[in-house]
């Protein structure tokens, strides 16, 4: 079987379109390459979405964190508390059979019990309390100049947010962010081997990793194959990143900008 | 039940991988400011080598080559006589007197030293960045003072004694609880190292793929189960948080930094 035809048979095996059964023996690089990568599909998936949910709920939960109002402050202290407190695994241990119970009373929430939409819920939460920690140590540190110089221009409310707190609360926030978004897409990979089923063998890319590890009793292959796939990740997500960071600090002499560093911390 | 030593096994973890890391971490510390060059070598080389590479692919590794590395020694000495390639194909064999532990031993022989790999494998990858965070407190005790202590005629080995160990605490503090907090939730990760955790319990309760519940006298309950673990956690974090502000606060009593000038603007 050429590599072509490998291709059009386990490429979007993943999705479940395809080729149903697995290659179960003969493996051949080309097939582990195509199912690892295919699987990648799911990891850019859970990553992409949960980022962009998350962004959202983080600046939320940041600007309720330093609010003066108790109603507000607590909530987002508990919630970034119990979501940055805990190993991720067992939230998603937890999560799916929370669902699980929840679903034997309203059925409506069956459709949370498989990965892709349980596991994004919990990568969704987990993400934004991490990010919005960030955000709150960004907020407290935005130069009091720059909020006088706002309230010498009569900006208040709203437009004081959006034109001055804001843009300076991602500048600062954006290289410890950037940090965080690769470590999401590392996270991602938990998702199949905590309790979320991978329903007719469609799994990310771990997934499949560890099958033909499995298989092949070899993990020297499928898991390099693995690396070099994040590694191609974490350079596409370190250029985008870098370019918003370049937006943000358009104003700044170049110098003085601040540089994206990558540090390394998988667990979470 | 096995469930509720697990949780005793991450209890001793901790409290034995903790002062352990400290402890390598104080050595390297030192070697990496030693005079002697080989010295300062290996602590700058162990701080980068164990930092720069994912802590996972340490934890998978370093179980298996200390293991084979034990048994390959333990061979040369106890079967002189015997030939055979270590290597065969996939399998690393030796000779049955090698064997660690041996064979015939009891199961607790075996539980035991595979939990001691594990303390190991956690205490040289956090040994590394407990190195770093007091390589780094070590050079910001502030200059003036060792040179007042230098001053006054102590040597090079006083003054780090009587100064500069005393003073560097508080500023690897912050460093120092961060990783605590990291090594809390490592934990989970020791199931990959073979050890029956928590985790192990919770793929074991979890992966069932058709659960048979009408074999208990009770409902699902796992999702308790789970929730009983996140708020383990949650309640370990919580612990050290308080505990780790009042060590904080007590060192910081009479310090030259910006704590300790609130705290004594507070008591005037």
């Amino acid at each position: 079987m050429s590599c072509v035809q490998t291709i059009a048979d386990y490429g979007l095996r993943s999705l479940g379109i395809g080729e149903r059964l697995l290659p179960r023996a003969d493996f051949t690089l080309c097939q582990q390459f195509t199912l690892i990568g295919s699987g990648m599909i799911w990891n850019i998936y859970f990553g992409v979405l949960a980022l962009a949910a998350g962004f959202l709920l983080a600046t939320a939960l940041a600007l309720g964190k330093t609010s003066r109002h108790t109603l507000l402050r607590k909530p987002a202290d508990w919630f970034i508390f119990i979501f940055r407190g805990s190993p991720l695994f067992i939230q998603f241990f937890f999560a799916y059979f929370l669902f699980l119970s929840l679903k034997g009373a309203v059925p409506a929430f069956g459709l949370f019990t498989s990965a892709w939409a349980g596991a994004l819920v919990v990568l969704f939460f987990n993400t934004a309390a991490y990010s919005a920690e960030i955000f709150y140590g960004a907020l407290l540190s935005i130069p009091k100049g720059d909020t006088e110089a706002a309230d010498a221009y009569g900006l208040s409310g709203w437009s004081r947010f959006r034109r001055v707190i804001w843009p300076t609360m991602l500048r600062l926030a954006w290289p410890a962010y950037t940090n965080e978004a690769i470590f999401l897409f590392h996270a991602t990979t938990l998702v199949f081997f905590s309790g979320f089923p991978a329903l007719q063998q469609r799994g990310d890319a771990l997934y499949y990793a560890s099958y033909f590890a499995d298989k092949t009793f070899n993990p020297f292959i499928p898991y390099p194959i693995l690396a070099g796939y994040f590694i191609l990740l974490t350079l596409t997500v370190i250029t985008i990143f870098g370019a918003i960071n370049a937006r943000l600090n358009r104003h700044l002499p170049s110098d003085a900008r601040k540089k994206l560093r990558i540090r390394p911390q998988v667990i979470r | 039940m096995g469930i509720y030593w697990s949780v005793g096994t991450v209890l001793l973890l901790l409290a034995i991988t903790a002062p352990l890391a400290l402890l390598l971490g104080f050595g390297a510390a030192n070697a990496a400011r030693s005079r002697v060059a080989p010295l300062r070598w290996f602590g700058k080389t162990y701080m980068a080598v164990v930092r720069g590479v994912p802590d996972i692919a340490f934890f998978l590794f370093f179980v298996i080559a200390l293991d084979q590395g034990i048994e390959y020694l333990r061979q040369k000495v106890l079967c002189p006589g015997w030939d055979q390639p270590v290597r065969q194909g996939n399998d690393f064999v030796v000779c049955p007197q090698a064997k660690m532990p041996l064979g015939n031993a009891a199961q607790w022989v075996h539980e035991t030293y595979g939990f001691g790999l594990a303390v190991l494998t956690f205490s040289i990858v956090f040994g590394a960045f407990a190195a770093n965070v007091l390589f780094g407190a070590m050079r910001a005790v502030p200059r003036g003072q060792l040179e007042t202590a230098e001053a006054y005629g102590m040597s090079r080995r006083q003054v780090t004694r009587r100064i500069l160990v005393p003073q560097m605490w508080v500023y690897a503090l912050p460093g120092l609880s961060n990783l605590w907090m990291v090594l809390i939730k490592a934990t989970p990760l020791l199931f990959l190292l073979g050890v029956e955790d928590i985790v192990y319990w919770a793929r074991e309760l979890g992966g069932t793929k058709t659960p048979n519940f009408t074999d208990y006298p009770h409902g699902d309950w796992r999702m308790w189960y789970f929730l009983a673990l996140l708020i383990f956690y949650l309640a370990l974090t919580k612990v050290s948080e308080v505990v780790l502000s009042r060590i904080m606060s007590r060192l910081t009593r009479g310090q030259a930094t910006a704590g300790g000038e609130a705290q004594r603007k507070a008591a005037a």
